[in-house]
């Protein structure tokens, strides 16, 4: 691994970003139009935003680094560049952490427009501080990197690649205690939950919500997020083969 | 120093069952521009990812500058440019020779070296996207002139280049050649054939011929290459020439 050829890996990822000033200003103000919609949606039921606003402060990250990773990384597999560059003294891992970076990042400013809008013009209350709303935000950013990474080696094509949204994704949305809380779930429902990273970040930031500092297990639930990250990215690397059979 | 760039032997490559390449060998000298020759389907698209090291080979082996094809020591010294370009279309032709040079690392000097060694220093802010086919071709080359790669595999460069910018890509292979750089170029076009120094001749994944350019012509009594091909294919199946 190398530090350049990884941090000029992140600039080139997002120089391409750059470019693509459509898809760059979808990151940044579809969340914050999204979370103007819930804030109406809830208006007349107190405490409600609160509690779902926080929630969608976790979720726009994670879905949208998951969508943008796997289809530039089919990119990257399916135009040869890829290939290419595994015949240059380029590591895998610099080029997954340098994806890391660049996309952490786009996730960071996003992170930070949604929580500003959230806090500032939408009135969200929360117990615990901003700043641990918008780590947690980005370490979701990250995992949905890293699954998209690692499941894009699943896709042939950007049709199929985007597939794996609503098969990925949707799952961990619908059992992550959003729209039902855990503890009211069936036996079997509660086990699928349990193994679905996503759980445990809006977990982590329902702690945050409540709570003035931050709690063992809001620690507890970042660390599960992050391991599950790298344990995706360290099966996306396996992916990257230099050969074909 | 072995004067053998590449030695391939006995090889043999399957794909999706299918058998490509049919027990070839052949060995290419160091600081020539070997050029390999043959209709499409033939196999050469085959045999040179194998010789770079990413295609799995089924048994005989292939040895690229003194070691086994692929492995991790030739990774710096071996370049490759794909039929398919292979740069990124959202960038501009400045920013992927530029990134393809960090990785090296080689400074900017070489950047717009190479981008004017491929004839694209006018359109060096230009996305290559919007390039056209040949130029988008020739972005693809600049970020292999980079790594001053000791063997460059080259898979049909020259397709769909103005005849002009032909004659000066096959200037720059030789210039590179006596700089001590080992090529190998593939091509369908049996007139290209005439700007290599060797030549090997691969049809249904066999070696039809695999010699200096004056000796296939010799061999097949024609200084008209396409007809010298031509009769080695029909001397080979033994029918009458």
């Amino acid at each position: 691994m190398s530090a350049r050829i990884l941090l000029s890996t992140a600039r080139r990822a997002l120089a391409q970003l750059r470019h693509d000033r459509r898809t760059v200003a979808m990151i940044l103000v579809v969340p914050l139009v999204l979370m103007v919609l819930v804030y109406y949606l809830f208006e007349n039921q107190p405490g409600t935003f609160d509690h779902v606003g926080l929630t969608m402060l976790g979720l726009f990250p994670f879905v949208l680094m998951f969508i943008v990773t796997s289809v530039a990384m089919l990119r990257e597999r399916t135009s040869g560049t890829l290939e290419r560059l595994l015949t240059t003294p380029l590591h895998k891992a610099d080029l997954l952490f340098g994806y890391g970076l660049a996309f952490g990042l786009a996730a960071a400013v996003q992170a930070v427009l949604a929580a500003g809008l959230a806090y500032w013009a939408l009135d969200l209350r929360t117990q615990g501080s901003i700043v641990l709303v918008v780590v947690i935000a980005v370490c979701d950013a990250v995992l949905g990197m890293a699954l998209g990474l690692f499941f894009s080696a699943f896709a042939q094509s950007e049709f199929q690649a985007v597939q794996f949204m609503p098969a990925v994704v949707l799952p961990q949305i619908l059992l992550c205690g959003l729209f039902s809380p855990r503890p009211q779930m069936t036996g079997w429902m509660r086990d699928l939950s349990d193994v679905m990273p996503l759980t445990y970040a809006v977990q982590g930031l329902q702690q945050v919500g409540l709570f003035s500092s931050p709690t063992a297990l809001m620690w507890r639930d970042l660390g599960i997020v992050i391991g599950a990250a790298l344990l995706a990215l360290a099966l996306a690397s396996v992916t990257l083969r230099r050969r074909t059979a | 120093m072995d004067n053998v760039a590449v030695r391939v032997v006995d090889v043999v490559v399957e794909r999706g069952g299918k058998r490509v390449l049919h027990g070839i060998s052949t060995t290419m000298p160091r600081g020539n521009v070997t050029g390999l020759i043959g209709p499409s389907g033939g196999g050469k698209t085959t045999l040179l990812p194998a010789i770079v090291g990413v295609q799995s080979v089924r048994s005989g082996h292939i040895e690229v500058l003194g070691g086994p094809a692929g492995s991790p020591g030739l990774r710096s010294r071996v370049g490759y440019v794909t039929q398919a370009p292979s740069v990124y279309p959202d960038l501009t032709v400045k920013e992927n020779v530029r990134y393809f040079a960090s990785l090296y690392p080689r400074d900017d000097e070489d950047v717009y070296r190479v981008i004017a060694d491929v004839g694209l220093s006018e359109a060096a802010d230009q996305l290559v996207g919007a390039l056209s086919g040949g130029q988008h071709s020739r972005a693809s080359l600049a970020c292999a002139l980079l790594g001053r790669p000791e063997l460059l595999v080259l898979d049909e460069p020259t397709v769909g280049q103005d005849p002009l910018l032909r004659e000066e890509l096959w200037q720059r292979f030789h210039d590179l050649a006596r700089a001590g750089t080992t090529l190998l170029v593939s091509s369908h076009v049996m007139d290209e054939a005439a700007h290599c120094d060797r030549l090997i001749l691969l049809r249904e994944g066999q070696v039809v011929a695999d010699d200096t350019v004056a000796a296939v012509r010799q061999k097949a009594g024609t200084e008209d290459l396409e007809q010298a091909f031509l009769k080695l294919i029909k001397q080979r199946s033994g029918e009458p020439a």
